[in-house]
């Protein structure tokens, strides 16, 4: 991170620093987190800073909340490039880039209605096949239909 | 090689067991000629149509019977369970323990895939939606095979629903395992392919040619493959009133065709063939429909390893 970022938020002693996010997806990787503001961490969102590797990003830090590994893949679909800190005593104890793994299993839905996995009296989680990182493309197993980065990011708004 | 495989998609196959299955449905025909056999005497085949069907529900039922097998099932989800409100996994759980193997059929994308996870016996997919129906494009394949003994180098034309259709669909799958000269892509604009399917044709490498105008390709090609616009499919009304009756293959279209270009269609066929087109040398679709019997014995007896 660099110094014009640490001026405008100052460093946390413990919890969870998600860099590199593209700019605007900020609040959407709190979704994803389920944090609403109201669960009491102190947070601090850091949007559109200038970026050698993406132009603009978002970086966001909460205080006292380490993340899980399930939500890295679930930032990882609306951040492929995002960075995650786990932050303990002011030190960087754990820095990993998140990773797009080949299947999605269960954590986005497929957009095509007549789809059998968006059939709620059936017992069937959803799966998908990544196709392309960048952007983000992922194919239905069930229906063979694609997913867009787009639809992926409206799924979490 | 077969047995106990499911068939959800016409990829689920590689080239050579897609010949084997074309020498061994020759055979069925033998088979045929004579009436039938036991071959699969004490099998039962159950057809799980959640979708009306003529020719694939009645093709698979005569395919079993000729081979000395029966069949269960039902055509019309009004008087099964389903209208009782059981779910379609439960429904396959249930004919999984009645039967040998299953047929499914249904407006869903992905229902085959769903059975094929519930089922212990062979699922066959009998068309979901808009997206599968892997039977029919091998006996399609099987038909351009047997007219000029190859499918590879050949011209090959795909008309109309490119979108929904999901024989025109399979079809397109079953020729990425060939080596045709060229596809050309026939269709509306509203029904061109989809992004997904048409990435999928260009990471194989198929020689691909989309346009509007069917008169544009006409005379370059040895297959046509004709596709009714299936008003079922749309999600919107309005878009079928744009694009319906838009190809109308006649008599006088074909004046300048190849010599032995032949035509097919999945049926049921609407308004998109003449009916004069019927008596000209050009119409295989009748053929193509025959031989969906010793294709689908073929299938039933290599999944039930009666044949390997």
């Amino acid at each position: 991170m660099g110094l014009s970022e640490e001026l405008v938020v100052r460093k946390i002693r413990d919890g969870t620093v998600i860099d590199h996010i593209p700019a605007g997806q900020a609040l959407n990787v709190l979704r994803i987190m389920g944090i609403k503001g109201l669960e009491g961490n102190r947070i601090a969102i850091v949007m559109n800073v200038e970026s050698k590797k993406l132009g603009k990003k978002d970086i966001v830090k909460i205080e006292n909340r380490e993340i899980a590994p399930e939500e890295i893949n679930k930032i990882a679909l609306i951040a492929p490039n995002a960075t995650i800190n786990i932050i303990r005593d002011y030190k960087v104890i754990k820095k990993e880039k998140v990773t797009l793994p080949d299947k999605i299993k269960n954590i986005v839905k497929c957009i095509n209605p007549t789809c059998i996995t968006n059939q709620e009296r059936e017992s069937i989680i959803s799966s998908f096949k990544l196709i392309s990182k960048n952007p983000i493309i992922l194919l239905c197993e069930y229906c063979e239909r694609y997913l867009l980065q787009e639809d992926i990011i409206k799924q979490f708004e | 090689m077969f047995k106990e495989r499911d068939i959800l998609s016409i990829l689920d196959f590689k080239r050579d067991e897609i010949e084997h299955i074309f020498e061994i449905s020759n055979e069925m025909k033998k088979i045929l000629a004579k009436g039938k056999s036991n071959l699969l005497e004490g099998k039962i085949l159950a057809t799980a149509f959640f979708e009306p069907s003529t020719r694939t529900k009645l093709s698979f039922e005569t395919a079993m019977q000729r081979l000395g097998g029966s069949v269960i099932g039902f055509s019309e989800p009004s008087i099964s369970s389903i209208a009782k409100g059981e779910n379609i996994s439960d429904t396959i759980r249930m004919l999984d323990s009645y039967a040998d193997i299953i047929v499914i059929r249904h407006r869903l994308e992905g229902v085959a895939k769903l059975a094929a996870e519930i089922a212990n016996s062979p699922v066959i997919n009998g068309g979901d939606g808009t997206h599968n129906h892997p039977t029919q494009s091998i006996i399609d394949l099987y038909t351009i095979w047997n007219k000029f003994g190859k499918i590879d180098g050949l011209n090959i034309c795909i008309l109309g629903d490119l979108k929904y259709g999901r024989a025109a669909i399979s079809f397109m799958h079953g020729l990425s395992l060939f080596n045709p000269k060229k596809i050309f892509l026939v269709s509306p604009q509203l029904l061109k392919i989809r992004q997904e399917v048409r990435d999928f044709l260009k990471s194989i490498g198929l020689n691909i040619y989309e346009t509007e105008s069917l008169e544009e390709v006409l005379n370059d090609i040895d297959v046509l493959y004709v596709t009714r616009i299936q008003k079922e499919r749309f999600p919107d009304p309005a878009e079928y009133e744009k694009v319906k009756g838009s190809y109308r293959i006649s008599i006088e279209m074909l004046k300048n065709a190849k010599d032995d270009l032949i035509i097919l269609h999945p049926l049921p066929r609407i308004d998109e063939i003449d009916i004069n087109v019927d008596y000209t040398k050009y119409a295989y679709y009748f053929k193509q429909a025959a031989n969906g019997i010793p294709v689908r014995m073929s299938l039933l007896a290599l999944l039930l390893g009666a044949i390997e």
